[in-house]
This record gives structure tokens, C-alpha cells and sequence, in this order.
């Protein structure tokens, strides 16, 4: 039974990395850039839904509506000042400077504010119950739930308006959407708003998970999330899901196989093996290279 | 005639200034702080310089440069504090042992490009450190103590050898080899070049004097952390040789020499100096993404009396 109660957690973890590789693998679709910084909006997203509650007293769900809206801003200020002239730089410029981004939003964050780590307070209401032995709190299927949810108007807003179409039309062929017409520009914004209202709400919902927050937590569950866009196939919308909840379980099982100290590994190990047996991922289509 | 003539020069320099710094060490006009931080400039070439043969010769994007720079100073640790060997054999043994460890690493991944090949680099870095992390013979997360051995001499004899290697492979057939796998990896296969052969070497090359660098690091600080070989490192070397200019040795050597000052100048306020480094990094990026000096060496600037000489 303790299994049952491991893959919960397991799930758990996966969905938080699930909404951020959302945002990863949206980006990387549209502009072929890994976002590095990303992880650093997702914390972001947790300091604010954390001075949402704390300082304002809003609860759980206005926090997590005020932690999109601001990471949707910021992601879409990041893309404009320093992603938009290096469109057609090199991949090396482009990556140096997600990374110079990353490290400014850590270090001013710590300027701000100092490294010291906050305790996240306890908005939603605590019961747990039993099902088939094990032991579910109500926070987790909360979690699990907004998760889904979030994920479901994602796919409405790709698959069924306007914009969304945009945006496949942008990520298959950037010129010939701009021939038809499309505002590129715009629906690149677009897209680095909606990827980062993902992991601003990420964010918040970790924070209420995991209790503790600081302003270098983005690092790891950054890289990991990026491990599960590859995992699932980047670029992939549902694959970015699939790839979150493969490594939330595997991170959890050799976790509770009592190997804890290489649960950081085991996810890098998972990164190696897909890329040099299954670069384009699980549900990846293999792209011919074309000279 | 002409490549002899440069070596003798370059042979002269750094007699003279290595000369000059052991005196001014030897008759304390430096105290420990100048000479520790002449050393750390030293090691950083180093790492700066192994890194420019991957990224700026080869052209192969790794971000994971920490991670031979950890095995380096664990081994040569291990060689001098648990196995009581001499120093210089414990170097040397770092960076034999790194360059196998970068023959570990670079044979599947570099069959990856691009971004892929970046994230595969930094995650065998990171698996690197976490298996520091876990061995309990090397102190696992408390660290490992290590004695001060690190001096003037050392790191100079290490740097020159190191700069002269990577310059002698860099003007040698194998180094142009590189540089068109590098312009065009496509082209260059087209041509005969083996491209994966190039890429292996380059990297393993650069892995063994990453190492060397390592044994320097570890014995220079009594005591060594995996926290040290994180990312972040791996991100400092790397803004070297970026800033420096993407396939300029020289290029290189003064961002090293210039970002190590400016970081030791800063070391009181560290987010400070992240938030420049970072700014720095962004800034030159938009505005000069070739780097300071592009892929031009420092001696093109004296170009004049070297054309009229004719040759290239």
C-alpha cells in the first residue's frame, strides 16, 4: 500500500514539472530557444502568490490568478527586451543569454529581498483520507486537479481559438505564417505569456505543496522540467505532461527505493538515455536533417 | 622560420614574467592575497583556454566544463592526501583522469548539436558532482581536506604548457581540422575530415587540461565541496570564454584575467557581482555577440610590420 501512496506523491511532483515544461517546450516549439530563465519565472510566480497571501491576505485561487498575471508580464517583458533581436543570432548567443536573463532574476531577486527562505503559509484546508490503504490529503488532489484544469484550457486555447492557431501556425513555418499574414511578433509574445503564466502558477502551487520557498528554488525544478519537455518530445504540448508525470514517479520511486541522494541524478541519467537513443522523444516524430 | 621566431618570443615573455612575479613574491612586495589571486587568475586561464578549444576551435557548445574541473581536483587529491604521492604526479594523473572521463562523456553525446548537446554536457556535470556527492572515501557532502601545495611556480609551469599545447593543436593540420568542423560540420565531412574523430580529441584535450586545472583548484583552497563544481561554475568559465570572443585564444586569456580581478574585487558583495556579471553578459550579447575580440588573436593588432613580411 505504501506504493500506492509513493505514486501519489509521484504524480504529484510530475504535475508541478508537467506546467512548467509546458513552458519550456511551448518556447522551444515557437523560437527554438531553451528558455533558461524559465525556471526562474516559475519562482517568481511562488513569491509573488506568497506575498499575495501573506501580505494581502488574498486566498488560494486570487493568489494563483495575481502569480499568472505577473508572470505573464514578465515572461512577455523578458521576450521583448532580450530575446526579440536575437531572433536570428546564433543558437550559443541566444542560449548565453537565457542564462544571463536566469542569473539576473536570481541575483536581483536576492538583492531584493536577501537569500533567506520563507515558509509558505497553509491557504488550503488539510484532510486526508484513505483509499486502498493509502493516505491522500485533499491538498494533493487539489494540486492534481488545478493541475488538470489548467492543462485542459490549455489545449482549448491551442487547438481551438484564434490565437492558438496562430501559434501552430508561427512553430510550424515562421515565414509562411508571416506571408499569411499572422502578427509573428505578437503571437511569440503570446506564447511566452501563456508558458509563463504555466510555471507563475507552478509556482504557487509548489510553495503550498512543499511549504518552503527561496529565490534559487527555480534552478533544479527548472532543469528538471526541461528534462520532461525532452522526455516527452519538445515541442509537444501533451508529451510535456506525460514527460512531468514519468519523472515525478521514477524521482519518487528511487526515492522510496531509499537512494534519495541520486533522485538528481536519476533524472539527468533519464535525459542522457532519451537523447542518445530517442532524441526527439516519446512522442516525437524523427526529423530528417536537410543540408 | 616564422612560427620558430614566435615561440622564442612567446618563451621570452613569460620567462620575464614569471620571473618577475617570483621575485616580487620571493622579496614580499606581494603578500598572499596578491599571489593567491596571481594563482586564481593562473587556474582560470587555464579552465578559460581548455573551454576556447571546445566552444571557440571546435565549436562544440558544452556548458558542463565544472564537471572535468571536479574530477581533477578529486583525483589529484586523492593521489596527494590519500595515497602520499608527489604533487606533480597527482596533477598529471587529474588530467589523464579528466581527459578519460571527457572520452566518457564525448563519445555518445557529441553525436548530439546545438542546444542537445549543451544540456547533454551539463547533465553529465551534474551527475559528475552528485557522484562526488555520494562517495563517502572523498567526504561526500562535507568535503575533502586538502593541504596547500598550489604555488607560483606550479600554476605558471601548467599554464605555459597548457597554452602552448592549445596553440601549437590550434596551427597544426588537426587544429584546422577543427576550425572547418566548427565553420561547417557538414562540409567538412564532405571534405574527409573524420568530424567525430575531431570532436572527441578536441574534447578529451580540453577535459585533461581542465583537470590540470582541477588538481591546481583542490590544492589550492584546504578544502574541496561538490557545491563547487555546480553549474554555476561551469557558467563562469564558460562567460570567459564568450566574453573573451568565441574562438580567440587571447580573447580568452584577458576576460580571465579581467573577470577574475573584477570577482575578486567584488567578493564581499557576491550578488553584486552577479547581477554585473549577468548584466555584462546580456549586454554584450545584444550588441556584440562575436565576444571582445571576435575570433581575431591579440598579435593581429600588430599586423602591420607581420604583412609586410608577407605570408598569410
Amino acid at each position: 500500500m505504501e506504493w500506492v501512496q509513493q505514486l501519489i506523491n509521484g504524480i504529484s511532483l510530475g504535475s508541478i514539472y508537467g506546467l512548467i515544461a509546458l513552458g519550456y517546450t511551448m518556447v522551444y516549439g515557437i523560437i527554438k530557444l531553451i528558455n533558461f530563465a524559465h525556471g526562474d519565472v516559475f519562482m517568481i510566480g511562488a513569491f509573488v502568490g506568497f506575498y499575495a497571501i501573506t501580505g494581502w491576505g488574498l486566498g488560494f485561487f486570487p493568489a494563483l490568478l495575481l502569480a499568472m498575471t505577473v508572470c505573464a508580464i514578465l515572461g512577455v517583458l523578458i521576450e521583448r527586451i532580450a530575446y526579440k533581436r536575437l531572433r536570428n543570432a546564433t543558437r550559443i548567443a541566444a542560449l548565453i543569454t537565457a542564462i544571463g536573463v536566469s542569473l539576473l532574476i536570481e541575483y536581483g531577486v536576492i538583492y531584493v529581498r536577501g537569500a533567506q527562505p520563507e515558509a509558505y503559509p497553509n491557504v488550503l484546508p488539510n484532510k486526508s483520507f484513505e483509499f486502498f490503504g493509502a493516505q491522500i490529503s485533499s491538498q494533493s488532489l487539489l494540486i492534481l486537479s488545478v493541475s488538470i484544469v489548467l492543462m485542459l484550457i490549455l489545449q482549448f486555447i491551442v487547438h481551438k481559438t484564434k490565437i492558438g492557431k496562430a501559434m501552430r501556425a508561427v512553430s510550424h513555418d515562421m515565414d509562411a505564417a508571416r506571408l499569411m499574414g499572422i502578427n509573428v511578433d505578437n503571437t511569440i509574445s503570446a506564447t511566452f505569456a501563456i508558458g509563463s503564466a504555466m510555471a507563475g502558477a507552478a509556482g504557487v502551487i509548489f510553495g503550498v505543496y512543499y511549504t518552503k520557498i527561496e529565490p534559487l528554488m527555480g534552478i533544479i525544478p527548472g532543469l528538471k522540467a526541461f528534462v520532461a519537455a525532452v522526455l516527452g518530445g519538445i515541442g509537444i504540448i501533451p508529451g510535456a505532461m506525460v514527460g512531468g508525470l514519468v519523472l515525478g514517479v521514477v524521482e519518487t520511486i528511487v526515492s522510496a527505493l531509499g537512494f534519495s541522494l541520486w533522485r538528481d541524478a536519476a533524472a539527468f541519467i533519464i535525459l542522457i538515455l532519451i537523447l542518445l537513443f530517442r532524441p526527439s522523444g516519446i512522442f516525437g516524430k524523427n526529423a530528417r536533417e536537410k543540408v | 622560420m616564422k612560427k620558430a621566431k614566435g615561440f622564442w618570443l612567446f618563451l621570452i615573455v613569460s620567462i620575464i614574467v614569471y620571473g618577475t612575479v617570483q621575485f616580487l613574491i620571493s622579496a614580499g612586495i606581494l603578500n598572499s592575497f596578491y599571489s593567491n589571486t596571481l594563482i586564481f587568475i593562473g587556474i582560470n586561464i587555464i579552465l578559460a583556454v581548455s573551454l576556447h578549444l571546445v566552444i571557440g576551435i571546435t565549436g562544440q557548445f558544452s556548458i558542463g566544463h565544472a564537471g572535468f574541473l571536479a574530477v581533477g581536483a578529486y583525483i589529484s587529491a586523492i593521489f596527494t592526501m590519500k595515497l602520499h604521492l608527489p604533487f606533480p604526479v597527482a596533477i598529471l594523473v587529474g588530467g589523464i583522469v579528466a581527459a578519460l572521463a571527457g572520452l566518457i562523456v564525448g563519445i555518445p553525446s557529441l553525436r548530439l548539436k546545438g542546444d542537445y548537446l549543451a544540456i547533454a554536457t551539463l547533465g553529465f556535470a551534474e551527475i559528475i558532482r552528485i557522484v562526488f556527492l555520494n562517495i563517502d572515501y572523498v567526504g561526500g557532502a562535507a568535503g575533502m581536506q586538502v593541504s596547500h601545495l598550489t604555488t607560483w611556480t606550479y600554476t605558471f609551469v601548467c599554464l605555459f604548457i597548457t597554452i602552448l599545447v592549445i596553440m601549437n593543436f590550434t596551427n597544426s593540420r588537426h587544429g584546422r581540422a577543427c576550425i572547418s568542423v566548427r565553420e561547417n560540420e557538414i562540409a567538412a565531412d564532405a571534405m574527409g575530415i573524420n568530424t567525430t574523430f575531431y570532436k572527441v580529441i578536441a574534447f578529451a584535450l580540453g577535459s585533461f587540461f581542465a583537470g590540470i586545472a582541477g588538481g591546481l583548484y583542490s590544492h589550492n583552497f584546504y578544502i574541496i565541496l561538490p557545491t563547487n563544481f555546480g553549474f554555476l561554475k561551469s557558467f563562469d568559465i564558460l562567460i570567459f570564454v564568450v566574453l573573451g570572443g568565441l574562438g580567440s585564444l587571447s580573447g580568452a586569456v584577458i576576460s580571465a584575467i579581467l573577470l577574475t580581478l573584477v570577482s575578486t574585487f567584488l567578493q564581499d558583495y557576491p550578488e553584486t557581482r552577479m547581477i554585473l556579471y549577468s548584466l555584462v553578459l546580456i549586454i554584450v550579447m545584444l550588441y556584440r555577440p562575436q565576444g571582445l575580440m571576435g575570433t581575431r588573436e591579440i598579435t593581429d593588432f600588430f599586423g602591420k610590420w607581420k604583412s609586410a613580411k608577407g605570408g598569410n
